[in-house]
């Protein structure tokens, strides 16, 4: 059962958020081996579960009253231990929960289990995790990408209806399209980023992992929205995502309710290397949404390829600076023995850090330096600006953009352990849209080699959300990728 | 800029760099409240212990007062300015960075105007800018670990950086006065140096005349303005001493050791921190709007220096008078009061005998006593009748000290009581004076004889026995004139 389903059946009071959250978190410990759980409180989740139910009881409703979801571990909770993936948050309890926690806890939303995900959102296979690696369901040899990889994994193997994720440069998008299920990261300033332990903050963004994207609407309904906590914050009213994508668009006929809509092909999303199935998938999608009456339109994105180094010198910069305050000062690791402040700062710091997030870490304080900076990261500013700038020119012609998710399907465990450029160059087509602030989607597509599944990335224009659900509501309408389910769940 | 004097042939280029924490209620970045001396880590929120999770949300009201001072500097108020993270290692500071404000400050330029030895001074300003306060390490007390305390990480803090402009350790402190008693008289600070509220760095170097500038060495944290003069007068000292003995100065960080009156280096510039500045991506620039500017200007207190210069318009008063009279809020009110309370048609002169009573009586039972205008013994009310009194002629200034003294100890409550009371009332009846004069003539008849010898002297005595006899009270011009008139 997906987000709607649910709502429905328990609505209809076949079942209560107590009976459906027992049943949820049996199928987490029965599906440990899939390494998506890292933690979760039977006697916590059942107390939200009885609480929503009282809720409905005394005459509340509202589509996620009681529905149980899940979040990646990079969300802080007061309930649950908060790790970030990482050695050096093992134990810790936030004193408050995230305003995206906090806001579906106040929907009615019960929580079942934080989630695996690479060690402070850094990587694309979750294979970056300090506890262990996340398998994908579909091939459980192979990664279910990443870094919200515990997220994909427990909704494409039906362990939750949906879970929240957050995307840097693609850690929603990316292990959707590995995994099968839908996601959206919303344009940046959608979500509040207050509680979400922070990677780089220029390009940190939440957004939900489920199967449909009539369900990633309903959560993300709930979770945006103005958050006085954060800067970045967008000052905008709520909007209604769910209903907006069922509504018909406006001039459509019947039969081709994307009459009207132009979608750009990027031809950089769609080079000679890319491999042959997943472009076979990704044309499969967009021929269905030609037939749903999109129009397709040639676009050009220039500098698809530069915002990889981009991305490696903006994100790792921000990130150097976001992960000092993990000093083992506080709170966190700290080293058992150490002779002075300095040797602390490091024994702490050494032993608490992943090799990834170090690798991150020496990259970011690289580009800053001095001497440096100029160089690296202002040169990755103003390129930031035009890949952002090539985006806006897009939209003069179209009103989505299409594209692979991924260059591959998902590869196999510990296949890019030994290097890391080359899990890098596999972000070349989530970048572009993370670094613009732009929102963008993944939605199944068919499969591809292995039968490992495909996402088409939809990307849209700032705050055109609604736009983005709407086509891949309607996509989903007429296909059923999303509904497949691995086997073995 | 100003010629300074040259010592040893040397002369002497100052800057200074101020750390002035603003008046807010709660912290820059966080709702904690800024209160001084709470126990330690009770006014800390999970913003400034650097919880994960945390962002930084502008206070506004530091903004405004960073405005406030960037009008009343005539600086430019930047329309858009940046906050930037200043990146190192330290136990109290939690988030591993600094935010602050590195390329492009709130207020550009500006400039600090003063008296030095009764001389106008002008000392230009780079900028000002809005940054956070960094905790407390606490040493002792923790058997050989280090506490930490993270009330103050958060803590407001508008740095305001001088160009090198001063030429001696008189100019430099008298500019921090002026810059204090701005920041005071603003509202935007406490000033207290002793909780840290206003906290000087002064960077010295030496040269000779004409040369390139030196290279400077930083004095930190000078707390008080006479340790500001000793700092640098060693400062300045060792250089010419280094120099002199053919050594040359190194870019050097140096502090000051109240107790040995000694500055001494504490890092130099080969081990700087590289603190990797970028633009904090958790701020958007601060924008502020035109009507922004104009609605603070709108609500700004009337400057001391516009005040001074109305002061001296309106109650004819000399320009060191107008500028210590202006010197406080309090004390600029405490004047103001007092000249509206002198009745209608007191002589012109009056408002200057009313500074003069502030500056001289009032201000030595003041500082006697260590206490601030506010908690004046006599109010403005008081003083003015005083005043007034001595204006018309009724008591002279000898009388009137004993009035003053009575009424700020609380023998009288009134002024013209008090004046009965003490039958202090001038004698200005012609007859009645006449009649000392000549008692006093005919008493003392070796001084008339002095005095008609042109011994002006003997004229003071002879006034004095008068003035004796009448207890003070002979209206002084009329015995002097009277006196000579008899003395032909």
């Amino acid at each position: 059962m997906g987000v709607a389903e649910t709502g429905r059946v328990l609505a209809s009071g076949e079942v209560s958020s107590v009976e459906l959250s027992k049943h949820l978190l049996a199928r987490l410990h029965r599906h440990a081996e899939l390494g998506a759980l890292l933690a979760c409180d039977e006697e916590e989740t059942l107390r939200q579960a009885a609480a929503a139910d009282a809720r409905r009881h005394a005459g509340d409703k509202g589509p996620l009253l009681g529905l149980p979801i899940a979040h990646k571990d990079i969300f802080v909770t007061r309930a649950l231990p908060t790790t970030a993936g990482s050695k050096m948050l093992e134990g810790y309890r936030s004193p408050f929960d995230a305003t995206v926690v906090e806001r579906l806890a106040a929907a009615g939303a019960v929580t079942l289990g934080k989630l695996n995900c690479d060690e402070f959102a850094m990587g694309s296979g979750s294979e970056n995790s300090a506890f262990r690696p996340v398998l994908n369901p579909w091939d459980r040899s192979r990664v279910p990408g990443g870094s919200s990889g515990g997220s994909a994994a427990a909704v494409a193997a039906r362990l939750v209806p949906a879970a929240t994720g957050t995307d840097t440069g693609g850690s929603i998008r990316q292990p959707a399209s590995f995994t099968g299920i839908t996601g959206i990261k919303p344009t940046y300033g959608v979500c509040s980023r207050y509680g979400m332990v922070a990677f780089a903050s220029s390009l940190d963004q939440a957004g939900p992992l489920a199967r449909s994207a009539e369900d990633c609407a309903l959560l993300l309904g709930a979770m945006g929205g103005f958050d006085a906590r954060d800067a970045t914050s967008a000052e905008r009213p709520p909007e209604d995502y769910a209903r907006a994508l069922r509504a018909p668009r406006a001039g459509a006929a019947p039969g081709r309710p994307l009459g009207g809509l132009r979608i750009g092909l990027p031809k950089e999303f769609f080079p000679a290397a890319l491999g042959s199935d997943v472009a076979n998938a990704v044309r499969g999608a967009l021929a269905e949404l030609e037939r749903l009456g999109a129009a397709l339109v040639d676009v050009n994105l220039p500098r698809t390829e530069l915002s990889i180094p981009v991305y490696y010198i903006i994100a790792p910069a921000e990130a150097s600076s976001n992960l000092s305050r993990f000093d083992g000062v506080r709170y966190g690791h700290r080293a058992a023995r150490y002779d002075d402040l300095l040797d602390m700062y490091k024994k702490s710091r050494s032993e608490g850090f992943g090799a990834e997030v170090k690798r991150r870490i020496m990259i970011g304080t690289y580009v800053l330096s001095h001497g440096y900076y100029d160089a690296y990261y202002l040169q990755a500013q103003k390129l930031r600006r035009m890949i952002a700038d090539d985006f806006q020119a897009c939209f003069r012609t179209c009103d989505l953009i299409a594209g692979p998710v991924a260059p591959s399907v998902a590869w196999k465990l510990g296949a890019q352990s030994e290097d890391p450029v080359a899990s890098y160059l596999a972000d070349i087509f989530t970048l572009p849209a993370s670094l613009a602030g732009l929102p963008g989607m993944s939605v199944p597509a068919g499969f591809g080699e292995g039968d490992l599944p495909v996402g088409l990335q939809l990307i849209a224009d700032y705050f055109q959300e609604a736009t983005l659900l709407h086509a891949a509501h309607a996509l989903q309408q007429a296909t059923d990728w999303h509904l497949r389910t691995p086997s073995g769940c | 800029m100003s010629q300074g004097p040259h010592i040893r042939g040397y002369e002497v280029v100052i800057g200074i760099e101020t750390h002035a924490q603003l008046s807010t209620r709660s912290k820059i970045f966080s709702g904690a409240p800024t209160a001084f001396g709470a126990p330690p880590n009770t006014q800390a929120s999970a913003v400034d212990l650097a919880l994960p999770g945390t962002l930084p949300v502008l206070n506004r009201g530091a903004v405004e007062r960073a405005i406030r001072f960037g009008l009343a500097v005539e600086g430019t108020v930047a329309p858009l300015s940046i906050f930037a993270r200043k990146n190192y290692f330290y136990p109290d500071l939690p988030k591993g960075y600094q935010i602050s404000q590195y390329e492009t400050p709130v207020v550009q330029g500006g400039r600090v105007t003063f008296l030095l030895s009764g001389n106008p001074r002008l000392v230009n300003l780079t900028r000002a800018h809005l940054e956070e306060d960094a905790g407390k390490s606490l040493h002792e007390d923790y058997h050989g670990q280090t506490g930490i305390d993270l009330n103050r990480a958060g803590t407001p803090l508008l740095e305001i950086v001088t160009e090198p402009d001063m030429r001696s350790s008189a100019e430099a402190v008298e500019y921090a006065k002026a810059l204090h008693a701005l920041v005071v008289w603003l509202g935007i600070c406490d000033g207290n140096m002793q909780e840290g509220s206003f906290r000087c760095d002064a960077n010295v170097s030496v040269r000779r005349p004409g040369a390139p500038f030196g290279t400077r060495r930083e004095i930190k944290n000078l707390n008080s303005f006479r340790f500001m003069q000793q700092a640098i007068d060693y400062e300045v000292q060792w250089q010419i001493d280094l120099l002199e003995d053919g050594g040359t100065v190194r870019q050097a960080t140096v502090l000051f050791d109240p107790d040995s009156g000694e500055t001494r280096a504490m890092r130099t510039k080969e081990d700087a921190h590289d603190y990797r500045y970028f633009p904090d991506p958790d701020l958007p620039p601060l924008v502020i709007e035109p009507a922004w500017i104009e609605a603070v200007r709108a609500d700004m207190p009337e400057l001391p220096q516009a005040m001074a210069r109305r002061f001296e318009r309106e109650h004819a008063l000399p320009t060191q008078d107008a500028a210590l009279l202006t010197s406080t809020p309090a004390t600029a009110r405490y004047f103001e009061a007092a000249v509206a309370s002198l009745p209608v048609g007191s002589a012109a002169t009056a408002a200057k005998l009313v500074a003069n009573w502030m500056m001289g009586e009032l201000a030595r039972r003041l500082n006697a006593a260590d206490l601030p205008i506010e908690a004046a013994p006599i109010d403005a009310g008081r003083l003015a009748r005083l005043v007034a009194r001595i204006a018309d002629g009724t008591i002279s200034n000898n009388a009137a000290r004993q009035v003053f003294d009575a009424l700020c100890n609380g023998e009288a409550d009134d002024v013209d009581a008090a004046i009965e009371a003490k039958g202090l009332r001038q004698i200005d009846d012609a007859g009645a004076l006449e009649a000392v004069v000549a008692a006093v003539l005919a008493g003392n008849a070796k001084s008339v004889e002095e005095y008609r010898a042109g011994k002006e002297k003997a004229f003071n005595a002879l006034v004095g026995q008068a003035m004796k006899a009448t207890r003070g009270k002979a209206n002084p011009e009329q015995l002097h004139a009277l006196l000579k008139k008899k003395l032909g």
